[in-house]
């Protein structure tokens, strides 16, 4: 609810900052066009801590080199980005050089804004200039030696950054383009989604097939119907990005986040290019293996655990209930090659994101308690090889490893 | 110290149906809400997990669920002649706790009470003359069955209700209830697909020309989508739905059809594990200032709000009416005083019908899964030649096989020991039950009061029931035995049993937790404690809402009439009271 609340707060607030400088109707779009952008980039996902002021800094990430706390972005002098000019913000995104020409880690993922357009970047400064600045200092900068010396993000960059703004492929659509520029720029979605290097940066050639952060796997979004989102209709994956279900899944763990502050709040159309692009990627297997077969031991023992605990939501059959209880049954979410997302799901539960066309915010409930790692593996490997569904299965010594 | 909190529009105490609904309907209206709950939060998810949820020791036997004498008794005694004692233990009903209160746990009977009921002291003298009631302090509502129709309806398609409607516009339906009122439009979901038992009993009883139908079902038979966009899921009939909460939303409860939405809300807050001492009224006694609460580590608030609802138990509510010096305490000898007046209960009986060769499988179930036949209900029949009036509501509703408390054995088996365990085994699959569910009619001496010795922990005095089921209850209750009797003879079985209601109310053994009154609407200040809105007739800015404004108990389940009472009044303080704060929306 806070996020949704905080961006009326930022819809009120950029209204009346606008009016109240009242320098012209241009000025007041370009805030306007910049709030906009602010969800687009999805700022308050890491800038705004839950129940804090707007964008006065956020929670750490845990990142594989250690603790990063994102900063106060609002325009107090002292503890926000009050001091910086348009040209400093400018930098920080495109370069991942902010003021006084201190170096970013891209744990801000400024390799995906610096594909942004400077118009774009320009209503985003302008907006920002509007938010309630709030004191609230902040030490982003909590990594361990080496990782803490900033210059070392400049070799960072010689390895693993290509600044440069998006350029459209012409023989594509304009909406394809939208959808491009949205996913690769300012959506930044493969920032979660992407797998990482040994260096934490985007696994380019197998963009958008699938990552692992913060003990969640992001899925597979590409095209590919066996494990990414390509047996989705385009209809279907704006459905999800709008309300966080869709009759194959309900959003979960960060997404879920995602989908509130940012996605679901995008315009239609922003959300179709989207669904556009991703349908016309590739990436991943599209071989789907041989389903472990029934008589197999651990498949026997997961039978027995999913009729007797999990049959009850999701159907003997696996097919759940739309809007309450998610398909497993061709879902690729359950057939990733990692069940790090499955697992967390089984042992702690998850709550469905609350939207303003799915109110219902079901939950799974935490089984961790009831079930040994040995039954959650049983369980998962049944799953995953259940009515057509077919991936690796699951050991005991990954769920352990999670709990 | 008490902590003077910033004001609210309004302040609900108790967040179960009643409290949600208002919630939901006065946040709608851009009040500023907050609701105080004594008990827990509640979550199907967190506290309803399909883990446990069917924990039949924990939730059926040990009442994990609801309230506990520590927190609060209750004194009884069946007449004035006798003292009061404290119940050490809930038995014969089980109040609620937490969000969701006695709506998470019930089994989700959903029935509409009838024009007839509403203005029962009318109809019943019309049609049998004055001289037949004299014994009975019946009333009127104060409203009419078509009054009520719309606020039926809303409830019925925010809970998603399962059920065929027998009359629809005056137009009666097959395989409804042709007793019923007429409605505007059939339930929003279809009857529950029928398991044997009832499915045998509708056959025998239709046999006997009378005319059974679905029981109108809280659980839901398809997956529905409700007027506030919140879905609810089909029920498995897994038959843990009275004294659990349900892990599949599937049954209809403040969690399933309002909590999603209303805890949304920016002007709706909800304070649980806090208890609601009195509501505060000023120096005339006419005008609630707040309510005084305290939490669970004993700091005191005052919560100062503009309207205060009492949406809990409908008992809590009167026992907080009188602690807070709202009306008049009823004295049965004088007749005089309102809160406390016409207490009711329900006056039921059972029978059992033992085979040899059927198998009902009774842990196929759900709540309100089952046949009910409204022919010897209310007044549904002439009254002329008996010598009573009410009835009951005949249901065929296995609403479960729990192993620990299903075990019937024909009579004639020994109570323990190996023949026992033997009969149980054979029984449990082959018994099929129906009970009646009998009205119950006000006396001025069933009453309830503050007990004159015991108090609670606070030191307040405890609740005080007096009652005992009047002798035309009895009467009423036997003639339908009869009835159920016949009914038993006619399933053909080898053995049956037809327990009778007697007198002398025992708290010890479940019988119902449907206790009605105490602070019934009516038309006449004089003997009601709310109006027809559920305004209170002596301070203007509370509203008392629950069975507690019951001004008698049919023979059905009040739940239906509780949530409609809720959005009776949730209309009259949006389109009426707010307009002119503070005045009485009926002049006495």
């Amino acid at each position: 609810m806070s996020r949704i609340v905080f961006s009326l707060t930022l819809a009120a607030t950029a209204f009346s900052a606008g009016l109240a400088l009242a320098q012209a109707p241009d000025q007041a779009d370009e805030i306007i066009r910049g709030r906009y952008q602010a969800i687009l980039g999805d700022c308050s996902a890491c800038h705004t801590a839950p129940g804090a002021k707007p964008l006065s800094g956020g929670l750490p990430l845990e990142t594989p080199f250690g603790q990063i706390i994102p900063p106060n972005i609002t325009p107090d002098k002292a503890t926000g980005i009050g001091n910086w000019t348009e040209a400093d913000f400018r930098s920080a995104l495109k370069k991942g050089i902010g003021h006084g020409g201190k170096r970013l880690y891209p744990a801000m993922p400024y390799p995906a804004y610096t594909r942004m357009t400077d118009r774009d970047i320009g209503n985003l400064w302008s907006y920002l200039r509007t938010v309630d600045p709030v004191f609230n200092p902040v030490e982003s900068n909590q990594l361990p030696f080496p990782f803490n010396i900033r210059l070392s993000m400049m070799g960072w960059n010689m390895l693993n950054f290509t600044p440069g703004e998006f350029q459209p492929d012409p023989s594509k659509s304009a909406e394809w383009n939208r959808g491009a520029y949205i996913v690769q720029g300012p959506g930044h979605c493969g920032t979660c989604h992407s797998p990482k290097t040994a260096l934490g940066a985007d696994e380019t050639s197998e963009a958008l097939q699938g990552g692992s952060l913060q003990g969640w796997y992001a899925p597979n979004i590409t095209g590919n119907s066996y494990i990414g989102i390509g047996s989705w209709s385009e209809d279907q994956i704006v459905r999800y990005l709008k309300t966080g279900t869709n009759g194959h899944t309900i959003a979960s763990g960060p997404m879920a986040e995602a989908i509130q502050a940012s996605t679901s709040l995008m315009t239609d159309e922003d959300v179709h290019a989207i669904a556009t692009y991703l349908k016309s990627t590739e990436g991943g297997s599209t071989q789907k293996p041989q389903p472990i077969p029934a008589s197999d031991a651990r498949m026997k023992v997961g039978a027995a655990i999913y009729h007797d605990t999990c049959s009850a939501c999701h159907g003997g059959d696996g097919k759940g209930a739309s809007q309450l209880f998610p398909a497993l049954a061709g879902s690729s979410i359950v057939q990733q090659p990692s069940a790090e997302t499955l697992t967390r799901l089984v042992l702690q539960g998850s709550q469905a994101v609350h939207t303003p066309a799915a109110k219902t915010t079901p939950a799974m409930p935490s089984l961790g308690w009831k079930l040994s790692d040995e039954q959650v593996a049983a369980v998962l490997t049944y799953v995953r090889n259940s009515w057509g569904n077919a991936a690796p299965s699951v050991g005991a010594s990954d769920i352990g490893a999670q709990r | 110290m008490t902590t003077i909190l910033p004001r609210k529009d309004a302040v609900i105490v108790g967040l179960g149906w009643t409290g949600a609904i208002l919630a939901h309907e006065l946040t709608e209206a851009g009040l500023d809400v907050v609701a105080i709950e004594r008990g827990p939060w509640r979550d199907t998810a967190t506290d309803f997990n399909i883990g446990y949820a069917q924990d039949e020791l924990r939730y059926g036997i040990r009442r994990d669920l609801f309230l506990q004498p520590v927190v609060e008794a209750m004194t009884m005694r069946n007449n004035t002649s006798q003292t009061a004692l404290p119940m050490r233990d809930y038995g014969s009903f089980l109040p609620g706790n937490g969000v969701g209160g006695a709506g998470v746990h019930w089994n989700g009977h959903t029935w509409r009470f009838w024009d007839s009921d509403f203005q029962i002291a009318d109809h019943l003298r019309d049609r049998y003359g004055a001289a037949r009631i004299q014994d009975l302090q019946l009333q009127n509502w104060g409203v009419t069955g078509a009054e009520m129709e719309k606020s039926f309806d809303r409830l019925e398609y925010l809970a998603g209700i399962s059920g065929k409607a027998g009359n629809i516009n005056g137009l009666i339906q097959e395989g409804g209830n042709p007793f019923e009122d007429p409605r505007s439009r059939d339930y929003p979901l279809p009857p529950l697909q029928m398991t044997y038992a009832p499915t045998l009993f509708a056959q025998v009883t239709k046999s006997l020309n009378l005319h059974p139908f679905p029981t109108p079902a809280a659980n839901l038979s398809k997956d529905y989508i409700n007027p506030l966009g919140i879905a609810m899921g089909q029920c498995t009939m897994c038959g843990f739905c009275e004294r659990f909460g349900c892990a599949n939303y599937s049954k209809s409860s403040a969690q399933t059809t309002i909590l999603p939405v209303l805890m949304k809300k920016k002007n709706f807050e909800v304070r649980t594990e806090s208890e609601v001492l009195h509501v505060d009224l000023d120096a005339s006694k006419k005008h609630a200032r707040g309510v005084t609460y305290v939490n669970t580590s004993g700091e005191e608030f005052f919560q100062p709000a503009d309207i205060v609802l009492l949406c809990a138990y409908g008992l809590h509510n009167v026992r907080l009416m009188m602690l807070s010096g709202i009306g008049q305490i009823y004295d049965p000898n004088t007749g005089e005083g309102t809160v406390g007046r016409n207490y009711c209960y329900q006056t039921n009986a059972g029978a059992q019908v033992f085979f040899d060769d059927k198998n009902f499988n009774p842990f196929v179930a759900a709540g309100a899964l089952g046949q009910t036949v409204d022919d010897f209900n209310g007044d549904a029949f002439d009254h002329g030649p008996l010598d009573f009036v009410g009835g009951a509501g005949i249901n065929c509703i296995p609403s479960n096989g729990r192993p620990i408390q299903t075990r019937p054995t024909p009579p004639g088996t020994p109570r323990w020991g190996s023949d026992w365990k033997k009969a149980t085994v054979k029984s449990y699959k082959s018994t099929l039950g129906f009970s009646s569910q009998g009205s119950s009619y006000p006396t001025r001496g069933n009453y309830l009061d503050l007990d004159p010795t015991y108090t609670d922990r606070f030191g307040r005095p405890l609740l005080r029931f007096t009652f005992d089921f009047p002798d035309n209850d009895i009467r009423m209750s036997n003639w339908v035995s009869d009835r159920m009797e016949e009914i038993a003879k006619a399933f053909g079985g080898k053995q049956y049993t037809n327990t009778r209601r007697k007198k002398g109310w025992d708290s010890v053994p479940y019988q119902s937790t449907h206790n009605t009154g105490g602070a019934i609407m009516g038309t006449d200040p004089k003997t009601s404690a709310v109006n027809k809105y559920l305004q209170s007739w002596d301070v203007a800015n509370v509203f008392v809402i629950g069975a507690s404004a019951f001004a008698h108990n049919a023979g059905k389940n009040p739940t239906g009439t509780v949530g409609a009472l809720a959005f009776h009044a949730a209309d009259a303080i949006r389109q009426q009271y707010l307009r002119n704060p503070g005045q009485p929306l009926v002049s006495a």
